[in-house]
């Protein structure tokens, strides 16, 4: 454990030592996490495909990965709440990640990869919907029966892990405490924080949904059925 | 001894896990909108019957015994395990409070087949031993007796003899190198003779070779229903068996929906090989009869009506549009429910519901959906392609004290066809 003289050490630490050690747990645990569930794999189909096997799997499954992002209108009808707040937290949130300016500097000093991000107040205020956001589904995860039978110790922490680093980011960026390295390297270290607990809980669901309706999607393309 | 079917029954669960099965524990995020999917709860709002967490003895097995978290889990004492009590409790969950209907899988966000993985917990429930009494009976007489309702071969003779004897058709059995091999479901022969007659009148007039076996004529396979692999496959066998013996080219399968899905999906992989005819339901038959206009109807029921989907033939068999084509062309007046096709609701019976006293005032409580559902469109009749859809719509409309009579589609067709069959014989 070190120990940091000064908040400008902490900072650097965040930047380097820490951030290594979380993309490293980070990426090893997704691919074990992806290991996991493909070494399992499916048993062969003997039933005679409608159409030939490759289409109808392949069509269906691509089909089911797009489409069921979109919920059916008696769904919504029955729970819209989850349905919009949804959607709104998750597209803010992904807003914020991918199109604040010192993101995507930081994505291209480490991958190479870059794109134009948008005017910083446009992207304070999707910060503050997807806060705002995941506070309504904080709430209704408490209140609304469904949600609160199935919920576990492990929603709540993912939750957690996914708010922090938005607020420390709103912070940090706002100046709200000091001094700024402090505030920054907090914001970075809950950041990775986010990325260890990642592969270790359902916060997989980000990557492994796209293999759950894959597999699905293929299913009900085997069969001809229009999902 | 509860000790010894525990372990039986994890052994089951873990045989069952898969990628997919993998896939959707990652996946769920405990949204709960696969809760407003199902008739389960959305009638008796209570939680517990949401689908996700019928799968829960599962996704215990998944997480102890196939992730590594659950691994480190288990050695630092944190796993909760699957007990005997468990399952006891999960037990009217698994086998009452779902029918199979699929609607779930279509509904989850992060596109979980929960439908699916339902039916794999009840691999693990017949191993340990807690398969209902009502769907025991009905799959040790389907093994034994040969049919789920205790039907012998003479008994459909019987029925045979009847339906010959009233209409002058032939009901043709056992004849080897006929082109079509129809199944039929015990209520079919039983509740609704109908049916087979319908047959022989459609078939007469296509100029369909068709055949009853002696040795197969139940299509029902109360083993899907249960949920155990070894009965299913006794049951696939021996339709297999008489199929191959009268080297027919095609299976018919009944109306009835699980037994669709028994020999359709289900089968080839239970025996570990394709089949070497074809199967074919009777909707799809009676469509492409009526396509390639070797079946003719006459005339049109004006009566408002409407059709209900059964969940394994639409929603988990891919058979949507021919009913509807079929349908339109016998009546004039056919009006869908508000949520209909492959999002339509189940009537509460399926998946051997139906067949455990024990679950019958909670199916008949569910029913309450399909009851507004109808209310919504004030119909005069209904129609539906699945004997025990069929039977279970019946006692539902009688229980909430609507005057809705419920004819089968295959029959419909039927009363509809064009007369007249010794003119037109020959010229086309
Ligand atoms: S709908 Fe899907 S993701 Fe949501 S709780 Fe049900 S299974 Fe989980
Ligand atoms: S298959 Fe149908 S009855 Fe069973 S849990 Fe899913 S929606 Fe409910």
């Amino acid at each position: 454990m070190e120990i940091f003289s000064n908040a400008n050490d902490f900072l650097l630490w965040t930047r380097g030592d820490a951030f290594n050690i979380a993309i490293g747990i980070f990426i090893v645990g997704v691919v074990i996490r992806l290991l996991e569930i493909l070494l399992l794999g499916r048993k062969a189909d003997y039933s005679e495909p409608r159409g030939s096997e490759l289409q109808a799997e392949w069509k269906g499954g691509l089909k089911t990965m797009l489409i069921r992002s979109v919920a059916d209108k008696g769904t919504f009808k029955r729970a819209p709440f989850v349905i919009i707040v949804g959607y709104i937290w998750h597209i803010a949130f992904l807003i914020v990640l991918l199109f604040f300016v010192p993101h995507i500097e930081l994505i291209n000093a480490t991958l190479g990869l870059k794109w134009p991000g948008l005017a910083t107040p446009l992207v304070d205020a999707f910060a503050i919907v997807a806060m705002a956001g995941m506070l309504a589904m904080l709430w209704h995860r408490m209140i609304h029966p469904v949600m609160k039978f199935l919920s576990t110790f492990e929603d709540y922490l993912v939750w957690l892990v996914t708010f922090i680093p938005l607020i420390t980011g709103y912070i940090a960026f706002h100046r709200m405490i000091g001094p700024y390295p402090l505030a920054l390297g907090l914001h970075i270290l809950s950041v990775e924080i986010l990325l260890v607990v990642f592969p270790f809980t359902k916060l997989m669901h980000a990557i492994t949904l796209f293999l759950a309706r894959w597999y699905t999607g293929a299913m009900m393309g085997r069969k001809g059925i229009e999902s | 001894m509860s000790q010894l079917n525990i372990e039986k029954g994890i052994n089951a669960l873990k045989e069952q896990i898969d990628g997919p099965t993998a896939a959707f524990f990652s996946s769920c995020v405990h949204c709960g909108l696969c809760a407003e999917a199902c008739l389960f709860y959305t009638e008796t709002n209570d939680p517990k019957y949401t689908p996700i967490n019928k799968v829960e003895p599962l996704r215990r097995v998944w997480e102890s015994e196939y992730t590594l978290f659950g691994k480190v889990k288990n050695l630092l004492g944190l796993t909760k395990p699957v007990t005997d009590e468990m399952l006891s409790d999960w037990e009217t969950l698994i086998y009452d409070g779902c029918t199979l209907c699929g609607r779930c899988s279509m509904v989850c966000p992060v596109g979980n087949d929960i439908s699916g993985m339902i039916r794999k917990v009840r691999e693990g429930m017949v191993a340990s031993d807690h398969a209902p009494e009502g769907l025991i009976g009905a799959s040790t007489r389907a093994v034994k007796i040969g049919s789920p309702m205790g039907i012998r071969l003479k008994a459909l003779q019987a029925q045979i003899k009847h339906i010959e004897m009233d209409t002058g058709l032939t009901i043709p059995i056992d004849i080897e190198g006929a082109d079509y091999m129809a199944l039929l479901s015990s209520m079919e022969i039983i509740n609704f003779p109908e049916y087979i007659e319908s047959l022989a009148k459609i078939f007469k007039q296509a100029g369909i070779s068709w055949t009853l076996s002696s040795e197969a004529f139940e299509a029902t396979n109360s083993g899907i229903q249960i949920g155990s692999s070894d009965i299913a496959r006794k049951l696939v066998q021996r339709v297999v068996d008489g199929a191959e013996k009268l080297k027919v080219k095609y299976v018919i399968s009944p109306e009835c929906g699980h037994a669709y899905t028994a020999i359709r999906w289900d089968g080839p992989n239970l025996i570990g090989r394709p089949y070497p005819f074809k199967v074919i339901h009777i909707l799809e038959l009676l469509d492409e009869l009526q396509q390639s206009g070797r079946l003719k109807t006459s005339g049109v029921l004006a009566k408002k009506l409407t059709f209900h989907d059964p969940c394994q033939i639409v929603r988990k068999g891919g058979i949507e549009a021919q009913p509807k084509r079929l349908l339109n062309s016998v009546s004039s007046n056919f009006v869908e429910m508000s949520e209909h096709g492959n999002m339509n609701w189940c009537c509460g019976g399926g998946g051997g519901v139906s067949a455990s006293e024990r679950a019958d005032e909670l199916r008949l409580k569910v029913f309450n959906r399909k009851k507004v559902q109808l209310q919504e469109i004030n119909v005069e009749v209904m129609v539906t392609a699945c004997a025990n859809c069929r039977l279970v719509l019946e006692e539902g409309l009688e229980e909430y004290h609507m005057d809705i009579p419920v004819i089968g589609l295959s029959e419909l067709v039927s009363e509809h066809l064009q007369e007249a069959e010794p003119a037109i014989k020959d010229g086309e």
